[in-house]
């Protein structure tokens, strides 16, 4: 008898073991917050972080799934976010936010392979941009050459709409990276009639001075920054040091953050930098994270990121990913999805201002839809300047387009090149 | 004068000073490894270090406050207004005497007679210890540092310079960054000190000793395990100066410590056991790798004084390959 109890005890034990957890929706954040880019790795990681843990304790999580960040720390290295992403994708990933363009740039054919999208949300591959190629990987709401572009056009309005004869200078990380928008900004300047210098920097970008001595000997009328981590605290200081006109140093919205002008003291003042969303803490969803996530013990760091340009980035990114996977149990009317459902989700997402301001974010972001076809959204951004005396970001202008004319036969050209060496049929979208 | 040579000249110069800020970090390597025979590979990590402390203590931060908080649930962070840049350089000091102390009695102490390559790992895994012991001390945000050394272009110079070129020619004057200028001065006042402490006292006697030959230094009653701290509370104060000095160019930040990788091309060149050696390779890395960024890096598409620098350390090795000024090795047979 008591063997039988002993094994009927024992079925009901292997039962219960193998009864199916309660499901997650897995949210993989390839983060760093070790190393030299860790200042800017750890508020995007906890901005990312503390809207899931806002979604889970106000709302229950994502249609009633609890949402899942599996955190991996890179710390910025490609190798290590290859091994991030192998190591989690069987843990029923949905979607990957590399935060690393380098590391983007590796898991496009492994992620499209195994059929999980990947969000490298204003970064990463530019022509990625194009659905039809780039079937599961998005960069929406801009890519680097809309960047180019959009700072550019900002410099346009800023000279009365013409740039012929003027010089404008990239100072760019010597990677992946920083290479990204040269082509755009070499065939901009063939449009405009700018000169166009390309001047790179090594990793990690502690010692500018040969780059800086050049600018200062070439005097360009405006210098474009594609920076990351310490580069961009440097050059802001170097700038400063030659007494180049801060409203003509203008960095992609990745050298625009507090950690890269604070260092450079009352130096920094006019700085500006382009911007995907808007900086501050200003908006009513900041009370709800306060109730639920900061004042409950359960925030991803200490808080006091909270606000700042790369945690609402983060923060941002989650928003979308979060969304995206809404739309996702919308289409396949089930709230248990997998990594191609996101996938829909993601191609069928729609932001909008009455969406954003139902998010407690409203005048956040760019309106943008994402399509088959589309996969960079709408490409816009806001020129934000740096306040010493406040130590504020202030965004000064309203959202400014890209030239569509030029970066999209760009992206067509560069995503029909990549579909011809890696033997892709372009969907019929 | 052309433009073109007052060019030159500003290249030459701007590479000579920041020969010594390469030459600043390489000291600390020279000093240890002269006296122990190790490649402190964790040289880079102790400015870091340094500099975290400094400025932690300058803004009032409590150490460990992250990990406090998460343990006790506490919201501490700040003990109030924070320190005297003096005090708190001094109290840095303090710490890095302490460090050194503590990695002679932890780490060192069980590490006499192993072969260099042992001491050497060792030392890769205090990199990685001080790293990770700074991140939960004083957190891993980028922190300003401000200890009053002037900064930014002279205008002087300029202005002085600009009257040299030739009547007619567009030419803007030469640049100069005041904290080059001062790092250079600092540099001197630190090798004129560590020199006659060398020559003239006691101890800096018997640090050249036990460079010499340990053995032989240990028979006469000199304390290896003294020196040692000794040699590594210097390199601990030489850390702190190159901290400053490159700190306060960037902030504090992690990246601080990559720093290590451009002084080694400085030791490679002037050798591991030279403190003159590691000044004069300095600046011609420094001067080297500037004048190849400006002349032969746009024709190559740039950014290439980071390698170049090896390379022309390298090209020296070919003909003295104990470094300019390092000890030639003569093996006896």
């Amino acid at each position: 008898m008591s063997i039988k109890k002993l094994a009927i005890a024992g079925a009901m034990a292997a039962m219960m073991g193998a009864a199916p957890a309660m499901a997650e929706m897995v949210f993989p954040s390839l983060s760093y917050r070790t190393g030299p880019y860790a200042p800017n790795g750890i508020p995007f990681a906890d901005g990312y972080a503390d809207y899931f843990t806002l979604l889970n304790e106000r709302d229950g999580g994502i249609g009633g799934v609890a949402a899942k960040v599996l955190e991996c720390e890179t710390g910025y290295n490609t190798e290590k976010g290859v091994e991030c992403y192998e190591s989690t994708k069987g843990q029923g990933a949905l979607v990957y936010q590399p935060l690393s363009t380098g590391i983007t740039y590796q898991l496009i054919p492994k992620a499209s392979a195994d059929g999980i999208p990947v969000h490298s949300m204003g970064y990463g591959r530019t022509s990625a941009a194009n659905g039809k190629v780039f079937e599961w990987v998005f960069n929406y709401p801009a890519t680097y050459w809309d960047g180019a572009s959009i700072a550019v056009n900002h410099i346009m309005d800023l000279e009365g709409g013409s740039l012929s004869g003027k010089k404008i200078s990239l100072v760019f990380h010597n990677s992946a990276y920083g290479k990204e928008p040269i082509r755009t900004l070499e065939e901009l300047g063939k449009k405009h009639g700018f000169t166009f210098t390309a001047i790179p920097v090594d990793h990690p970008g502690q010692e500018q001075k040969s780059q800086w001595l050049q600018i200062r000997r070439d005097r360009p009328d405006y210098v474009l920054m594609w920076g990351w981590g310490v580069m961009n605290s440097v050059a802001i200081q170097e700038a400063a040091n030659i007494r180049f006109p801060m409203d003509r140093f203008i960095g992609i919205w990745w050298s625009g953050s507090e950690n890269d002008v604070l260092p450079a003291g009352d130096g920094a003042n006019g700085y500006k930098a382009l911007a995907l969303a808007n900086p501050g803490g200003d908006y009513p969803i900041y009370a709800d994270l306060k109730q639920h996530v900061y004042d409950t013990g359960k925030a991803a760091g200490d808080g006091s990121n909270a606000g700042t340009v790369l945690y609402n980035r983060g923060m941002y990114a989650a928003l979308l990913a979060a969304e995206a996977a809404k739309k996702a149990q919308e289409i396949h009317s089930t709230a248990e999805i997998t990594p191609a459902m996101m996938r829909d989700g993601m191609e069928a997402l729609n932001i909008d201002a009455a969406l954003m301001s139902s998010l407690g974010l409203p005048d956040f972001g760019p309106e943008f839809s994402v399509s088959c076809a589309n996969h960079g959204g709408s490409g816009i951004g806001k020129v934000q300047q740096w306040d010493t005396s406040s130590k504020k970001w202030t965004v000064i202008t309203d959202w400014i387009s890209a030239d569509r004319s030029v970066i999209d036969p760009l992206i067509a050209e560069d995503a029909d090149a990549y579909a011809a060496e890696n033997s892709i049929t372009p969907r019929g979208c | 004068m052309s433009p073109a040579f007052l060019n030159f000249v500003e290249i030459v110069l701007n590479g000579l000073m920041t020969g010594v800020m390469y030459s600043l970090v390489a000291l600390g390597f020279v000093l240890i490894f002269k006296a122990s025979g190790i490649f402190n590979f964790a040289q880079g990590v102790m400015a870091l270090f340094a500099a975290l402390t400094l400025v932690g203590l300058q803004t009032g931060q409590v150490p460990f406050s992250h990990l406090i908080n998460a343990i006790f649930g506490t919201e501490i962070h700040h003990w109030g207004g924070g320190m005297h840049t003096v005090f708190a350089i001094l109290i840095t000091m303090a710490v890095m005497i302490i460090l050194a102390f503590l990695i002679e009695k932890i780490v060192l102490k069980h590490l006499v007679n192993q072969e260099p390559i042992i001491l050497f790992m060792a030392t890769i895994g205090l990199a990685y210890f001080l790293e990770g012991a700074g991140d939960l001390m004083w957190g891993a945000d980028v922190k300003v540092l401000n200890v009053g050394l002037p900064s930014g272009g002279s205008f002087w110079w300029e202005d002085v310079t600009r009257e040299w070129a030739s009547t007619g020619s567009e030419y803007w004057g030469m640049y100069i960054d005041k904290l080059d200028v001062t790092a250079t001065v600092i540099a001197l006042i630190l090798v004129t000190v560590l020199t006659a402490f060398s020559q003239y006292t006691a101890t800096g006697r018997a640090l050249r000793a036990v460079a010499d030959d340990h053995q032989a230094a240990m028979s006469v009653g000199i304390s290896l395990r003294t020196i040692w701290v000794i040699v590594w509370s210097i390199a601990g104060f030489v850390a702190l100066v190159a901290g400053i000095m490159w700190g306060s160019k960037s902030g504090i930040q992690f990246s601080l410590s990559l720093i290590a990788l451009k002084a080694l091309p400085v030791l490679i060149l002037g050798g591991f056991t030279s403190i003159p050696g590691a000044i004069i390779g300095g600046l011609i890395i420094g001067v080297g790798e500037k004048l190849a960024e400006a002349y032969v890096g746009p024709l190559v598409g740039g950014a290439i004084e980071n390698w170049f620098a090896y390379m022309l350390a390298l090209a020296f090795l070919l003909f003295r390959p104990q470094g300019l000024f390092g000890d030639k090795i003569i093996e006896r047979i």
